[in-house]
């Protein structure tokens, strides 16, 4: 797909092209405004003492030297501030069951619990110099033991991360449907694997920071997040102040991959301190503060059985989860494995499905959403299973996944765990991607390759995945009982001039959504994207939102935007057929006009009406003045993409090294609003994914120390680790919001791991490994192949 | 950004610069390139009191062919060693180096001053035979590579010289080959191996091969080269040879990498490095 391609219809509509991003020229010419690029007045800065220890007491603080400094203002402990009305927010927790959950302050009140964990707050008038004065500051710590590993945390004696809980169990949880056990049963095959979804980081481009401004009993913050209505809304609680008298700004946010999806101890700090010295404060992540204290993802390990029938009929999937939660719950800590068990069958029918979920703290910064959140741990989990079952049966991979999908027929299907899936066509996406592989130049060229020492191998992962998050009536109290459902609004705004203004509750960070939204409301107004003007991520404008995440910005945002604009329209064909004495059922929007249908030369053009209705002076009798329109979206269902994905590896038997060769990926988010936007968060999500499988990992050594720090050592993969895409699309609409939408901003993480992963072990099958778990670095491959071998590593 | 405080003077000569690293005192650094340096003051894990910045310093980039030898100015960035079209296994394992940026501000009097035993260049420059010149307030001498390398990160420079040339030999008519093995092609080497060979009538004369994070120092593999030189150089001896190239290690485990995995690794390297240069490849 190009920028220039043409609409599939050939009219002029804006919604299914490749427009270039309305956000780029800003963004690639350095024009963007983060949260760092911003000064106030008197601002002052801050910077963080933090533990060093995994485990402590906190025997004393001597900021004495600190505050003897003449740049220093202010020094801040857990002690100071006892007035802080609640601890920070862990939002989402499994419903119906009891969930251990401790205090979590922005300054450690007596222990800290992890490596990073803050300590003081520096306030003073330079950033050099705040950062010199925290390391004034001594603290002295008794070392307590610390426990790293989940499930020697669950040992009986095992160190406790919180004493006082008695347990380092936070929770237990089931989600399924079924039985199991009789499905098991009944099976001919039953395979069982221990599969390990690692630790790893959101390491966006930019990291967080914040500017905290309280001025005459009001607070402004800005704040590098993806939610900045849950921001107020929290703060207001932790500060005891009223929501209404808080502003929470989003500015341009340089990624957030759900590292931002999360209300930080620095953003109440700030707050915090701000209202107590009446001047603005600022704090600038640093990278090596992201690797330690924004939170991570995934960290789960599960015991998995599947079980079949000799003819690959899949008869149960159990799945037993060890999530090692850190050690504080935060904003979605507890749901994430949850979410990915909604869809522990993949796209499969399987009639027997059940997840058991062990919560568990670890003395490690907490874990909560990373793109995908639960779903790419589960389409791990079925995707390796299903190859591993598949070579257990002698069935190949795409033979077993045709026997067991959900026929294109059966949707809307309702799955073993109680969801529904909305639509889908498994065999299409699967049977376009077998289009693309030419097997037999696969088998050559393994052939050629295998002289070489270079063993080839292809795996595939066929995934669906849950987004739109998230309907009121399926997941709220009187549903699945969460505390709330997730809507979305929209405020369509015409001005006199014909220009649009949208306000969005969702709170897009790099996603390009300015100019998908704008695509929306450009067809239906009849106007250029380029006079649509999208604003977002700001509580002082607009009405309540609640950010982006979980790939819901398109499904949710942009179907409320859609329907206010529908709206406006409405209102605008009222005016117009007034105006023309035509029938209001009798206009349409064609080109850049409303006109009457079968007259073109009669009608008006956006300008047009938005006169009309300022300068009210011949508007339909009852009518209001004025253009604009807001909605609020609450979705019936949830929406679920799905695709195909393959990956081919070269892996060099001598030293362990896999390359990728080749990936393709046939992927289905509803119909296209941009098909180039589509590619981009693909490419990015395979990305993220092929950096899970292969390189990326969050390391803590068994005292609990962060060995990972810096991107020396957290390797993140660059352009030149990853091939290139080969992407193509299937649109399967989806019947729960009227564009058909399904969300794109996770697929690629959530389908790609699994396929690098069966592709590596297909690889080297034929040098004795049957199984292997991420991350497939090099020394963990070639030490499989000599264990394989029979020979012990020299 | 955030370093401890440091003062910093830019010398206009290599005199300047020596007398300024002398009035700095103990914890004045040179500034070359600041591509090891400034990361690391960064972290705080260097406190500099001084920096003194060769920026302006005339004479010190540029390489010229002199006598059977390369002279490269230590200012010189790894992207010209990588861009030019004699230096050989110098320039092949420059182009190596981290990223593009990276190679655009390093230098190699940097490089090869910082000591790190994961870099490129030391263990080329040991291979080649090669040496520096290193001036001081006592005045002028040359470093032989073999005595430059002392342990992690250190080197046999005084805090007060500032290394102005670096000499290989050309070695023309020997092969070479350099294998890297990294994770990412950003990473510093896990391993590398660098060989030079000379043969006739299709017996190996000599050959030196170099060990890159296989020490704390850049190593040669002398049981590698003492088992191929005399032997005919094919597929077998180098295969046989390249069975010693962990012998006399000690490399450092890590996150990413065992002792036996990285002696392993050194095998394999090096009878790929020794079968490129032998052209067998």
């Amino acid at each position: 797909m190009t920028a220039t391609e043409a609409a599939p219809n050939g009219a002029a509509l804006h919604v299914g092209r490749s427009l270039k991003r309305k956000e780029d020229p800003r963004l690639i010419t350095g024009r963007a405004r983060y949260v760092d690029d911003m000064s106030l007045p008197g601002l002052l800065h801050a910077a963080i003492v933090r533990s060093p220890e995994a485990h402590a007491r906190i025997v004393s603080i001597d900021a004495s030297a600190a505050l003897a400094r003449d740049d220093v203002e202010m020094v801040l402990t857990g002690e100071d501030m006892a007035d802080l009305q609640s601890p920070l927010p862990c939002a989402w927790v499994p419903p119906g069951t009891e969930v251990a959950n401790p205090p979590h302050w922005p300054l450690a009140r007596g222990v800290v619990n992890h490596v990073g964990d803050a300590v003081a707050l520096v306030v003073g008038t330079d950033r050099y110099a705040v950062v010199d004065a925290a390391e004034d500051v001594l603290v002295e710590y008794e070392t307590l033991p610390a426990i790293v590993d989940p499930k020697a945390a669950l040992a009986e004696g095992a160190p406790l991360v919180h004493g006082d809980l008695g347990s380092n169990k936070a929770y237990e949880f089931s989600l399924g449907g079924g039985d199991v056990e009789a499905g098991l049963a009944e099976a001919d095959v039953v395979v069982q694997r221990e599969i390990v979804n690692h630790r790893i980081s959101g390491a966006p481009i930019e990291p967080r920071g914040v500017i905290a401004d309280y001025r005459a009993g009001s607070l402004t913050i800005h704040s590098s997040t993806q939610v900045p209505h849950f921001l107020r809304l929290f703060l207001s609680l932790m500060l005891g102040m009223s929501e209404e008298r808080i502003r929470a700004v989003a500015p341009e946010v340089g990624g957030g991959f759900g590292a931002k999806l999360q209300i930080y101890g620095e953003e109440a700090l700030l707050a915090y301190a701000s209202r107590r010295l009446q001047r603005p404060i600022k704090w600038i992540e640093t990278r090596s503060e992201h690797m330690q204290v924004s939170h991570h993802g995934r960290d789960q390990i599960a015991t998995c059985r599947m079980g079949a029938r000799s003819d690959g009929t899949i008869t149960a999937f159990h799945v037993q989860i060890t999530a090692d939660l850190g050690a504080y719950l935060m904003l979605l800590t507890p749901v994430i494995p949850v979410l990915g068990a909604f869809v522990m069958g993949g796209c499969y029918a399987i009639p027997n499905v059940r997840t058991d979920i062990t919560g568990v703290f670890t003395n490690k910064m907490a874990t909560d959403a990373i793109r995908g959140a639960g779903r790419p741990e589960a389409t791990h989990m079925v995707e390796v299973m299903i190859d591993q079952l598949a070579s257990e049966l002698g069935m190949s991979p795409p033979a077993i996944r045709r026997k067991n999908f959900i026929p294109k027929e059966s949707f809307p299907a309702e799955v073993a765990t109680g969801v529904i899936y909305d639509s889908g066509d498994y065999h299409g996406s699967l049977d376009k991607l077998m289009g693309k592989l030419d097997v037999e130049a696969f088998k050559r060229e393994q052939a050629e390759l295998r002289e070489r020492g270079i063993y080839r191998g292809i795996g595939l992962s066929t995934y669906t995945e849950i987004c739109g998050l998230a309907p009121s009536r399926i997941v709220g109290p009187s549903g699945l009982g969460l505390q709330t459902g997730l809507w979305e609004s929209a405020m369509v705004r015409v001005h006199i001039s014909g220009a649009v203004t949208v306000y969005s509750g969702a709170s897009p960070h790099g996603q390009g959504l300015d100019t998908s939204f704008a695509q929306i409301v450009a067809d239906r107004l009849g106007v250029d994207p380029e006079v649509i003007e999208v604003i977002h991520g700001d509580t002082g404008t607009g009405p309540q939102g609640l950010g982006t995440y979980g790939s819901r910005s398109l499904s949710v945002g942009g179907e409320a935007i859609a329907r206010a604009t529908a709206k406006v329209a409405e209102k605008a064909k009222a005016i117009v057929a007034h105006e023309l004495e035509a029938a209001a059922q009798d206009i349409e929007v064609s080109g850049d006009r409303f006109s009457v249908k079968g007259s073109p030369d009669r009608g008006m053009s956006l300008a047009e009406v938005a006169g009309a209705a300022y300068i009210p002076e011949n508007l339909p009798e009852g009518m209001e003045p004025g253009l604009e329109e807001t909605t609020f979206y609450d979705p019936e269902n949830f929406v679920f993409p799905f695709g195909a994905h393959a990956a081919i590896v070269d892996v060099d038997a001598a030293t362990g090294k896999v390359t990728v060769a080749r990936y393709i990926a046939i992927d289905d988010c509803g119909p296209a609003v941009n098909p180039m936007i589509i590619d981009g968060q693909i490419h990015g999500g395979i990305t993220h994914a092929i950096g899970q499988a292969l390189y990326e990992r969050v390391h803590y050594d068994d005292d609990g120390q962060l060995v990972t720090g810096t991107f020396v050592d957290y390797s993140l993969p660059s352009a030149a680790e990853v091939p290139m895409f080969e992407t193509d699309r299937t649109e399967t609409p989806s019947p729960s919001n009227s564009l058909g939408v399904k969300g794109v901003g996770e697929a690629g993480t959530i389908g790609a791991s699994a396929a690098v992963t069966n592709a590596v072990i297909d690889a080297i099958r034929p040098l004795g490994v049957t199984f292997m778990n991420m991350p497939l670095t090099p020394v963990r491959v070639w030490e499989a192949i000599e264990e394989a071998k029979g020979g012990v590593p020299a | 950004m955030i370093p401890v405080d440091f003062d910093y003077a830019v010398a206009e000569s290599v005199e300047d610069a020596i007398r300024l690293l002398g009035a700095g005192g103990e914890d004045a650094k040179l500034l070359a390139g600041g591509h090891s340096l400034i990361p690391l003051m960064k972290l705080r894990v260097a406190v500099p009191t001084m920096l003194v910045d060769l920026r302006n310093v005339q004479g010190l980039s540029g390489l010229q062919r002199d006598n059977g030898s390369w002279r490269i100015g230590a200012m010189t960035v790894h992207s010209e060693l990588e861009h030019h079209p004699d230096l050989g296994l110098m320039g092949r394992a420059a182009g190596t180096i981290a990223d593009p940026q990276v190679r655009h501000c390093g230098t190699i009097g940097g490089s090869l001053v910082h000591g790190d035993p994961a870099s490129d260049l030391p263990a080329v420059l040991l291979a080649a035979g090669g040496s520096v010149t290193a001036q001081g307030s006592g005045g002028r001498r040359t470093i032989e590579a073999a005595d430059l390398f002392k342990d992690y990160m250190t080197t046999s420079v005084a805090p007060d010289e500032v290394v102005t040339a670096v000499h290989v030999p050309a070695l023309d008519g020997w092969g070479y080959g350099y294998q890297k093995f990294n994770r990412r092609a950003e990473d510093w080497a896990m391993v590398a191996v660098c060989a030079l060979v000379s043969a006739r009538d299709g017996v190996c004369e000599d050959a030196r091969v170099g060990l890159t994070h296989m020490a704390s120092t850049p190593l040669r593999a002398t049981a590698v080269e003492d088992a191929l030189r005399g032997q005919p150089l094919d597929a077998g001896s180098i295969a046989k040879a390249a069975e010693h190239a962990a012998q006399d290690t000690d490399p450092p485990g890590d996150l990413n990498a065992t002792p036996a995995y990285k002696r392993h690794l050194a095998r394999v390297l090096c009878q790929r490095a020794l079968t490129e240069a032998a052209g067998l490849s």
